[in-house]
């Protein structure tokens, strides 16, 4: 195990199950770190910023796209913030480590990078006025502090991307104002979301560059709770119906019983929080993805909204093989509603 | 007599009384005469002649030089007896490459401390080598080659030559050439002359003839 | 058909066992020099890179800062321009009077964090906690016991692949323990990079990019070693493929009436050749074999020393044992292969151009002779020429080692010539018949032996290069030392406390003391150490300056000037006047620059004083004693008795000389030994040259028996003609061993070391390698000899046969 992968195991992700933070309960403040409090009012542009206080937060942009040669593509940018202290101190003494990844999935290709570094003195961060997330030469960029108006460029030997994104919808609070509650027991995170963005740009491959328009979604979410202790992973979901309908939903898979929760979002935008256990996934075929059963077809259920879709990958071996490894990849939607969407799962080490 | 052979054995390894090379030769030879030794391929010619030579030894019986009886005399005083008083004239002339014609000719009496100037020249002069001197022993033809050995054969003024068919490599008119030239020097020097052949030609050239068969004289 | 005529044209072997053995000797002998030369270099080269992983970073390609240090702003930048790099930050750090090399990386980016977390984790502790306070030091076992003893603040891991005396950490406590917030040393510069980054040299053109393997201060020194032992294995094949050239030539020549006469009875030529070479490869595989099992045993014996070698002269080290490793076993082969193939493809097409039904060729060989000598006399001077073209073009080792083969190869080239006409000239001086035969003999001779004369003159003038190099290299060492070393007594003490304990009790002794302390920095990417001095009398006396402003010391001394050694000096083309840049506000003028033999790096020499203002916390450790010569055990013994210092760290001028020197020594031992055996080949090629013109001798040599020359006389002209054709050899080998030794004083060694030593003649081991050239010789004439004095006449007789 090396100090990256130690880092991320034991920071980055909830699902580090077996480690002595998880005993953390609800409202215990984790090591000096702050908890999210159902009380707190998001407040912007200051929380597109980063939160030093809380042990883990990331900037998560994903994007269903369309290639000029017709081909179906999904990108990836994510920026997580992992605190090995609460607070941030100057220069190499900053308890801030950055960790980026980036992929580009086609149906028969997926190509992921990774990028590490500390905050305090400028390889990493993330800026409010104007709003700019970075590692190295991999950057989020607004042109003003909102998350209207966005250009997002990754780099690495074999792949890179220059998009723009431009959001043509509200930003959408997960759970009570979001306040997103993610066990039973009451584990939470401050979680919100642009779900609304036109994507164009370019991808440059190997076999050269194409021009791509589409749909993206990014995710802000920021806690200091790991998951609870029996929980082993998650399966989540961002789908995006034709009819302007979105839909997030996931499952936290425990031995004790499954937690699941999401929004719905209507077509103009407005957020309806789901109850737990409104929102229904199950695995319906597995793929061998790395010498792992991951499930890549899935069929999901919204009742209440007559939702009863399969949900299918685009290319099922979409495996980051990053230092903490998962699952994450563009999907396809058919059956009651159809549609796109992204599709990451984690804990099936 | 210079060359005076008794009763002369030789056998080689594996060979018994009966096939010996040589069985009980005797033969004498005196000062300025001539003796042509004919025979058969493998009748033991040139080995009768490599005895008369002190190069060889034999197994019975006694070869004497001049008086001197071989068979008592160590390794160096062969060598010594070669180098004053026995020449040598073979068929593949055996020249030395690497000396000039002139230090070839010079060679052999030099080595006998016998040289004349002289009477090297004259032999030169008799054999027609004056113009060849300076040059090697390759360069020249095959008769004068052969001059050239017999002119370092004559320089010693040896008291016996010894000649293995000289002139076996060259045509019958070199060769007749060859040989009166070789019979008249011998007679000037008193030098006896022995001489293996198979031409019966040449060895009516000579005073008298031998012939050897199966290693005894016939 | 094919199974006959093979064992037909393998009978040859039956009747010429000598010849056989003579064959795979020589390939034997040739294969095994080369591949032990080649084990050791790649048992070198394995142990180095093995070190260089375990020090992780040793051979990376790396930006350097000219001067001074690099912003970490700056590397912020580069990492914001997609350069992948990995920041150090090097200094040294005190604890308890003891100081120790820091070495700060960022645990994130640093190719070795993998291992660190390893060690950390073997510690039972979260790797994670390095980049918290109080962090985490790794360090080598000997060091981290140190670290443990004389602080506690910082718990410490131990890992054996990092070097003594080096403190590693992550940059959070490398920086907090030097202070240094702000700045690094040095970027690594990651192996993959993105395509379609702006370049270096623009984004940072205050930074020196250092390739990878340049980098490497041993790899580039050591470099010149394996260059060296890589061409006298060189040598060594070629010499012993003079040996198989003749022999198999003659194995095909012999062979030409059987060839004649298989073909006559329908076998093709194709087939023939086929099996001549299938034969050829057949007995090359079976001598490789042989050569591989010889050079292993070489090989571990010459191992030991050069790892003294490295270890004492670049201190580098290197791994005492011998691996098999199976890319030596096949590039033996194969060498081996070709070194035959190359050596029998000259008779082999002679074979195959041979026609059906010809007399064999009986014309002039000496104008053949004559011609070919002054072909390859002109070719030989061309190739010299060129030679000495591209040492005036070019500079480095590479255009010094080019130099010294085309001299090397042009030389024997001419030589057949020179021996030749020195022949005619000796011949001149013949006194007799028998002495003017064996000059023009011996010349004869030439073309059947002259291979093996220029292997004989190859070796010998190795010999004489590589001899004049080591002496006069240990003369000018032996006086360098006597200069360098002027104190009585040195002493090294466990740590500074002591040193300070120990300075203060010899001033109330009355002993003058030296100290000698040193900072470590670095100047344009590579190490440089700076030592400061006392100004004291000695110095001006005794210190090897080569050259050096009018008032050198008086400058020193002020603190105004340093003294430069001269590698650094010729390193970097700094003459005394010039200004030496230790960081962008430490400029000092050079007044002098000295001698340095045995060190591979940058050195200077600064007032101790203006040292310490810049460097206070240096280590004083190590002291120079004056005292008379009669007091010098007496103090030792006092020292010993006063304080806890271990014998080893108490030496006597006169101990350390001895040690130095028996350094010195076993370093070129490697060298030596090569050299002997090259030596040993070359004799042996004559050997075999000699024997295997044994049947073509007979001829010349009958005639002149049966004019009465004894077989005793004939056999001592045998041994007389091989001594004069050794000694001609020689003595033309000597002026091309000087030249060589030239090359290697002044060409090789500045480029390899940094040094230049001056060229001592040594006439004494020239008599003694000219008396062992003629041994040699005797040796190698001794068994024909001994076949002509017990040769029976009907052997010689033979010759006259008319039936041949």
């Amino acid at each position: 195990m090396s100090v990256k992968s130690a880092l991320v195991t034991m920071a980055v992700f909830w699902a580090g199950a077996a480690l002595p933070q998880s005993y953390a309960g609800l409202g215990s403040s984790a090591e000096g770190f702050a908890i999210p409090q159902q009380s707190t009012r998001l407040n912007f542009p200051a929380d597109h910023g980063p939160h030093p206080d809380f042990r883990i937060e990331w900037w998560y942009l994903t994007a269903n796209l369309e290639g000029s040669d017709g081909a179906s593509y999904g990108i990836q940018w994510t920026l997580f913030r992992s605190a090995l202290a609460p607070g941030e101190a100057g220069g190499w003494q900053s308890p801030q480590v950055w960790m980026a990844h980036a992929a580009v999935t086609s149906q028969d290709q997926h190509f992921f990078a990774e990028r590490l570094a500390r905050g305090g003195f400028g390889q990493a961060g993330v800026e409010t006025a104007p709003f700019d997330a970075w590692v190295d030469d991999w950057q989020m960029r607004s042109v003003d502090e909102t998350l209207e108006q966005i250009s997002l460029s990754a780099n690495d030997l074999t792949f890179s991307y220059a998009l723009n994104l431009t959001a043509d919808g509200p930003l959408v609070l997960h759970g009570r104002h979001g306040y997103s509650v993610k066990s039973a027991s009451g584990q939470a995170s401050h979680y919100y979301s642009q779900p609304h963005y036109q994507v164009s740009g370019t991808l440059s491959l190997p076999d050269g560059p194409v021009e791509v328009t589409g749909h993206g979604w990014l995710d802000r979410e920021w806690s200091s709770q790991p998951l609870a202790e029996d929980q082993s992973g998650w399966d989540w979901f961002s789908l995006r119906f034709d009819s302007g309908e979105k839909l997030m939903g996931f499952l936290l898979r425990s031995k004790t019983g499954d937690f699941t929760s999401g929004t719905w979002i209507t077509a103009e935008g407005k957020a309806e929080p789901l109850r737990p256990g409104a929102f229904q996934a199950e695995a319906l075929a597995v793929s061998d993805v790395q010498g792992r059963n991951i499930p890549t077809r899935w069929h999901a259920s919204l009742p209440e909204k007559g939702v009863s879709v399969e949900i299918q990958s685009l290319n099922p071996q979409s495996w980051m093989g990053t230092s903490f490894s998962y699952w994450e990849g563009p999907v396809s939607v058919s059956g009651s509603h159809s549609g796109k969407g992204y599709l990451e799962m984690t804990g099936y080490e | 007599m210079v060359l005076k052979i008794r009763d002369v054995t030789k056998r080689y390894p594996g060979q018994t009384a009966e096939t010996a090379v040589l069985r009980g030769i005797s033969l004498d030879l005196s000062a300025g005469s001539s003796l042509a030794l004919t025979g058969e391929s493998g009748s033991g010619k040139s080995t009768l002649l490599h005895l008369a030579g002190a190069l060889d030894h034999f197994d019975s019986g006694e070869v004497e030089i001049d008086g001197t009886g071989l068979s008592s005399l160590s390794d160096s005083q062969r060598a010594a007896l070669r180098r004053r008083d026995v020449s040598l004239v073979f068929q593949q002339f055996n020249l030395i490459p690497s000396l000039s014609v002139d230090k070839n000719i010079a060679l052999h009496a030099r080595l006998g401390g016998k040289w004349e100037t002289s009477w090297g020249t004259r032999l030169k002069a008799r054999l027609g080598l004056s113009d060849l001197q300076d040059h090697y022993p390759e360069q020249p033809s095959g008769g004068q080659q052969q001059r050239v050995a017999i002119a370092r054969a004559l320089a010693v003024r040896p008291k016996l030559l010894l000649a293995d068919e000289p002139t076996g490599n060259l045509d019958e008119t070199a060769s007749a050439a060859v040989m009166e030239l070789m019979l008249e020097l011998v007679r000037e020097s008193g030098t006896a002359l022995f001489l293996v052949t198979h031409s019966a030609a040449i060895a009516q050239m000579l005073d008298r003839r031998l012939h050897l068969r199966h290693g005894t004289a016939a | 058909m094919t199974a006959t005529a093979f064992l037909a044209i393998l009978s040859h072997w039956w009747r010429h066992p000598l010849q056989l053995a003579t064959l795979i000797t020589g390939l034997a002998l040739a294969a095994g020099l080369w591949s032990a030369v080649q084990a050791i270099n790649a048992e070198a080269r394995a142990s180095y890179s093995q070190a260089a992983e375990q020090l992780g970073t040793a051979g990376a390609a790396r930006l350097v800062p000219e001067t001074g240090a690099i912003p970490v702003a700056r590397y912020a930048e580069l990492r914001r321009s997609g350069w992948q790099l990995a920041p150090v930050l090097e200094g040294i750090i005190r604890f308890e009077g003891q100081s120790f090399d820091i070495m700060g990386v960022d645990l994130l980016q640093h190719p070795q964090a993998q291992g660190l977390a390893l060690a950390a984790e073997a510690d039972s502790a979260p790797a994670l906690d390095a980049l918290l306070p109080p962090g985490r030091i790794f360090a080598h076992p000997e060091t981290a016991a140190l670290l443990d003893a004389s602080q506690t603040d910082h718990p410490v891991t131990s890992m054996t692949g990092l070097p003594r005396g080096v403190a590693m950490a992550d940059l959070s406590l490398a920086s907090r323990l030097l202070g240094q917030s702000t700045s690094l040393s040095y970027l690594l510069i990651l192996p993959d990079q993105r395509p379609g980054l702006r370049p270096l040299e623009e984004l940072a053109p205050e930074l020196t990019f250092i390739p990878a393997r340049a980098a490497s201060d041993a790899a580039r020194l050591t470099d010149s070693f394996h260059l060296n032992l890589t061409a006298f294995g060189l040598l060594s094949f070629a010499v012993g493929l003079f040996i198989v050239q003749g022999t198999i030539a003659l194995s095909l020549e012999q062979r030409r009436g059987m060839t004649r006469t298989l073909r006559g009875l329908g076998v093709p030529m194709r087939l023939l050749a086929s099996l001549f070479a299938a034969e050829l490869a057949a007995i090359a595989l079976v001598s490789g074999i042989a050569g591989l099992a010889g050079g292993y045993l070489v090989a571990a014996a010459l191992l030991p020393g050069v790892k003294a070698t490295l270890s004492g002269l670049y201190g580098v080290p290197v791994d005492g044992s011998l691996s098999l490793r199976p890319s030596w076993i096949l590039s033996g082969l194969a060498m081996t292969l070709g070194g035959t193939a190359l050596a029998g493809g000259h008779a082999l097409f002679m074979l195959w151009r041979m026609p059906l039904l010809a007399a064999p060729a009986t014309h002039a060989r000496g104008q053949q002779a004559r011609r070919s000598h002054l072909t390859g006399a002109g070719l030989g001077a061309v190739i010299i020429i060129v030679g000495c073209i591209i040492l005036h073009l070019f500079h480095g080792l590479i255009a010094g080692f080019a130099f010294l083969g085309s001299l090397m190869l042009g030389a024997a080239l001419l030589l057949p010539l020179l021996v030749s006409a020195s022949l005619s000239l000796g011949a001149r001086t013949a006194k007799g018949p028998y002495a003017e035969w064996l000059w023009a003999d011996a010349r004869a001779q030439l073309p059947g032996i002259s291979l093996a004369l220029m292997a004989l003159m190859l070796a010998l003038a190795a010999n004489i290069g590589v001899g004049t190099m080591v002496s006069s290299f240990r003369l000018t060492f032996t006086g360098w030392l006597d200069q360098r070393l002027f104190a009585e007594v040195y002493v090294t003490t466990a740590n500074d406390v002591q040193g300070a304990e120990l300075s203060e009790w010899l001033h109330a002794q009355g002993i003058h003391v030296l100290p000698r302390r040193h900072h470590d920095t670095r100047y344009k990417g590579a190490p440089l150490r700076v030592y400061g001095f006392e100004d004291d009398p000695a110095y001006r006396k005794n210190w090897p300056l080569i050259a050096a402003l009018p008032d050198v010391w008086d400058q020193a001394a002020r603190g105004q000037a340093v003294l430069i050694n001269e590698q650094l000096a010729r390193r970097n083309g700094l003459v005394p006047g010039n200004t030496l840049e230790l960081s962008p506000d430490w400029h000092l003028s050079i007044a002098g620059i000295y001698s340095d033999y045995g060190n591979p790096n940058g050195q200077a020499m600064m007032s101790l004083p203006a040292l310490l203002t810049r460097e206070p916390n240096i280590p004083n450790r190590n002291f120079g004693l004056r005292a008379a010569q009669s007091e010098v055990h007496k103090i030792i013994k006092n020292i010993r008795e006063e304080f806890d210092i271990p014998p080893e760290s108490i030496l006597d001028q006169a101990t350390i000389k001895a040690r130095s020197l028996a350094v010195f020594d076993r370093t070129f031992v490697i060298t030596a030994t090569l050299n002997l055996l090259t030596l040993g080949v070359a004799g042996f090629a004559l050997l075999t040259s000699l024997l295997t013109l044994w049947n073509q001798r007979l001829p010349q040599i009958a005639p002149v028996w049966a004019m009465g020359a004894s077989r005793r006389q004939l056999a001592a002209g045998e041994v007389l003609r091989s001594l004069l054709l050794a000694a001609a050899t020689a003595i033309l080998a000597l002026p091309l061993g000087l030249v060589l030794a030239w090359t290697l004083l002044s060409v090789i060694n500045v480029e390899a070391f940094g040094w230049q030593i001056p060229m001592y003649l040594f006439p004494f081991d020239w008599l003694r390698l000219f008396l062992l050239a003629l041994l040699a010789a005797i040796i190698a004439a001794v068994l024909p000899a001994r076949r002509l004095i017990r040769i029976a006449p009907a052997e010689l007789l033979k010759v006259f046969a008319n039936e041949r």
